[in-house]
């Protein structure tokens, strides 16, 4: 499929806190079918441009688009069945069981009253995510991991055109992580526009269809992976040697840091 | 996990209980008193009430007279109350995120006490009973607003900030409370008196239809708002991820609370602790959904005030002893115990 139909965009956004500018006229923007990677060194403004194409800042200067239209004009049902967001802490405050936790995925679609679609999107999402013998179970009484899958599955559930994932491989296990990602590809294969948080460089590498790397509020450069993960782009953006490998068999690069154990330089 | 073993089967058997013990309830508290009444005379006089002639019903006018002009009214005041104040103290968890706010601990019932008796000692009675009602949801209403923005950082409300809050605020209206008294005049500080204590002795008619109009309304809401409140367990911005107008919904809920407990403070002065009780209860039963809590909670309320005003009235022979005591008595410690358990469980005060 080729990315086509651009479902969000931003335009020239700047967001300000107090005197910072933690996002300097940043335009991106998303098409239906592909998954985007946003990533860069801590601090860069990756969660806020998360925050702001989720419609949940407006921005001081620019705007965000939703197939053409702007969010801010969206009320808050509308954008909720746009747009899904998995956000980095997910605390319940109550002992919900994880299936009602994964149920409230469903509430923007509640008064279309198709109990049917409902059933049927809360079970495709339970098992892309891995968490059926976690249903029964009290959300709070979870691991980390545990609760980050069921949250991705309420998500998921959300059946929306737009999912946004802010660094959903965080709490997971190498298996899951993986899981996580292929999940995202499914979803861009169903047409739907996927915008991921990661700070794993080569899981970007590896699964985006591109990569917007950003650093200290500035888009430094969005393209093809192996466009933005080179040696040089990423050493500058995060201030750190890096060598970057293809990996044998499918090309896709891998960023390692170039280390010297031992602590001391021994050359 | 037991708790979450067939969740069906569990709000059945929470209903089967709540319904005996309403019926119970209601028969036992017409039943009790000085003048003692039969079981019997209790349901054929509720069925004459309701215009059903039965054998039933005592012949005797003393017994009718006492049932629908003491007992009843006193009755339906506790279910109301107790209705009233247990969705409060629901609705109030629900959007503090946090299972021990309550109205009575965080001061919201002291502020709506206060406002009761501004009312009363400036003679503000031109409107009759609503005049109390109002100015105690006034003077509640500012203390659910002052415990919400000053105890909320960042979308979640952290227990010790609540409770200093609280603190802060019954400490405040304490002080109101002393000056009005000391302003007052010797009837109104009687009647001071009695808010700080809670009671439903004398409860007549027309109150009782204020605060079971207000608190019918006020659960109504509470259950129309239900599924937000379950979404907002997910915190503020997942809830707003799904739909929810999250900033609408928390300015009609601390109307909505300051409303149900103004209501029940107005005329039946301070009683503590019923809204962390019941929803607590019930969340253990049948898990947090708010829909079944809401309703669960309201039933559990009323018949939780009118066990516990049977209580105060017989406990000890010939006196009435004041229900808003009884249920600090029995709600201190737990509190207590519920403060002990979130300690061990979250290893700190978050």
């Amino acid at each position: 499929m080729t990315p086509t139909k651009v479902r969000v965009e931003a335009r020239d956004v700047t967001v300000h806190v107090g005197e910072l500018r933690i996002l300097d006229d940043v335009s991106v923007s998303i098409a239906a079918g592909e998954v985007l990677a946003l990533v860069g060194p801590n601090g860069a403004g990756k969660s806020t441009l998360l925050g702001v194409l989720a419609g949940d800042r407006r921005p001081d200067r620019g705007e965000v688009l939703y197939d053409g239209r702007p969010a801010r004009e969206c009320s808050h049902l509308e954008l909720a069945r746009r747009r899904a967001v998995l956000t980095q802490e997910n605390t319940v405050s109550f002992p919900f069981r994880a299936l009602e936790v994964v149920e409230m995925g469903r509430s923007p679609w509640g008064r279309s009253g198709d109990p049917e679609a409902d059933r049927t999107a809360v079970a495709a999402a339970v098992a892309a995510t891995d968490v059926t013998h976690l249903l029964d179970r009290r959300y709070t009484a979870l691991s980390g991991g545990e609760k980050a899958r069921v949250s991705l599955a309420r998500v998921l559930a959300q059946q929306t055109d737009i999912v946004y994932l802010d660094e959903p491989t965080a709490a997971l296990d190498l298996r899951h992580q993986e899981d996580v990602m292929r999940t995202a590809r499914v979803l861009a294969s169903e047409g739907k526009a996927v915008v991921v948080v990661l700070h794993d460089l080569s899981l970007a590498g590896a699964y985006a269809d591109r990569i917007a790397l950003l650093a200290r509020g500035r888009m430094v450069t969005i393209g093809a992976p192996e466009e933005v993960l080179t040696a040089d782009i990423v050493g500058d953006a995060y201030g750190l040697e890096v060598q970057v490998i293809p990996q044998p068999g499918t090309g896709r690069p891998l960023v390692l840091p170039v280390r010297h154990p031992g602590g001391l330089s021994r050359d | 996990m037991t708790g979450a073993a067939h969740p069906r089967k569990r709000s059945l058997t929470l209903a089967a209980v709540l319904g005996a013990a309403l019926v119970g309830g209601v028969v036992l508290s017409a039943m009790v008193g000085q003048l003692p009444v039969t079981p019997q005379e209790v349901v054929g006089g509720i069925l004459r009430g309701l215009g059903i002639e039965t054998t039933w019903a005592s012949d005797d006018p003393v017994i009718d007279a006492t049932l629908w002009a003491v007992r009843f009214p006193r009755l339906v005041m506790g279910l109301v109350v107790g209705a009233a104040l247990a969705v409060a103290g629901a609705v109030m968890q629900a959007i503090f995120g946090n299972p021990l706010a309550e109205p009575g601990v965080v001061g919201v019932s002291s502020g709506a006490a206060l406002g009761a008796a501004a009312a009363i000692v400036f003679g503000l009675t031109a409107l009759g009973g609503w005049a109390v009602a109002l100015l105690a949801f006034l003077g509640g209403l500012l203390a659910v607003l002052l415990v919400y923005f000053v105890s909320r950082a960042s979308g979640r409300t952290e227990v010790v900030t609540l409770l200093l809050t609280g603190i802060a605020i019954n400490a405040f209206a304490g002080a109101g409370l002393a000056l009005l008294m000391f302003l007052g005049d010797t009837s109104s500080r009687e009647q001071i008196v009695f808010w700080q204590l809670g009671s439903m002795n004398g409860a007549r008619w027309p109150e009782v239809g204020i605060v079971a109009v207000v608190a019918l309304a006020g659960c109504a809401v509470a259950l129309f708002l239900a599924r937000r409140y379950d979404l907002l367990a997910l915190g503020e911005r997942a809830a707003r991820h799904l739909g929810v107008d999250v900033e609408l919904l928390r300015v009609v809920s601390i109307v909505l609370v300051a409303l149900l407990t103004g209501v029940a403070v107005a005329f039946c002065g301070i009683i503590a602790f019923v809204g962390l009780v019941v929803p607590h209860i019930i969340r253990m039963a049948i898990g947090p959904a708010h829909r079944p809590l809401i309703l669960a909670s309201a039933i559990g309320g009323g018949v939780l005030l009118v066990f516990a005003d049977v209580l105060a009235r017989t406990l000890i022979a010939g006196a009435d002893l004041p229900i808003g005591m009884l249920t600090s008595l029995v709600g201190g410690p737990f509190f207590f115990y519920l403060l002990y358990r979130a300690r061990k469980q979250s290893g700190g005060w978050a």
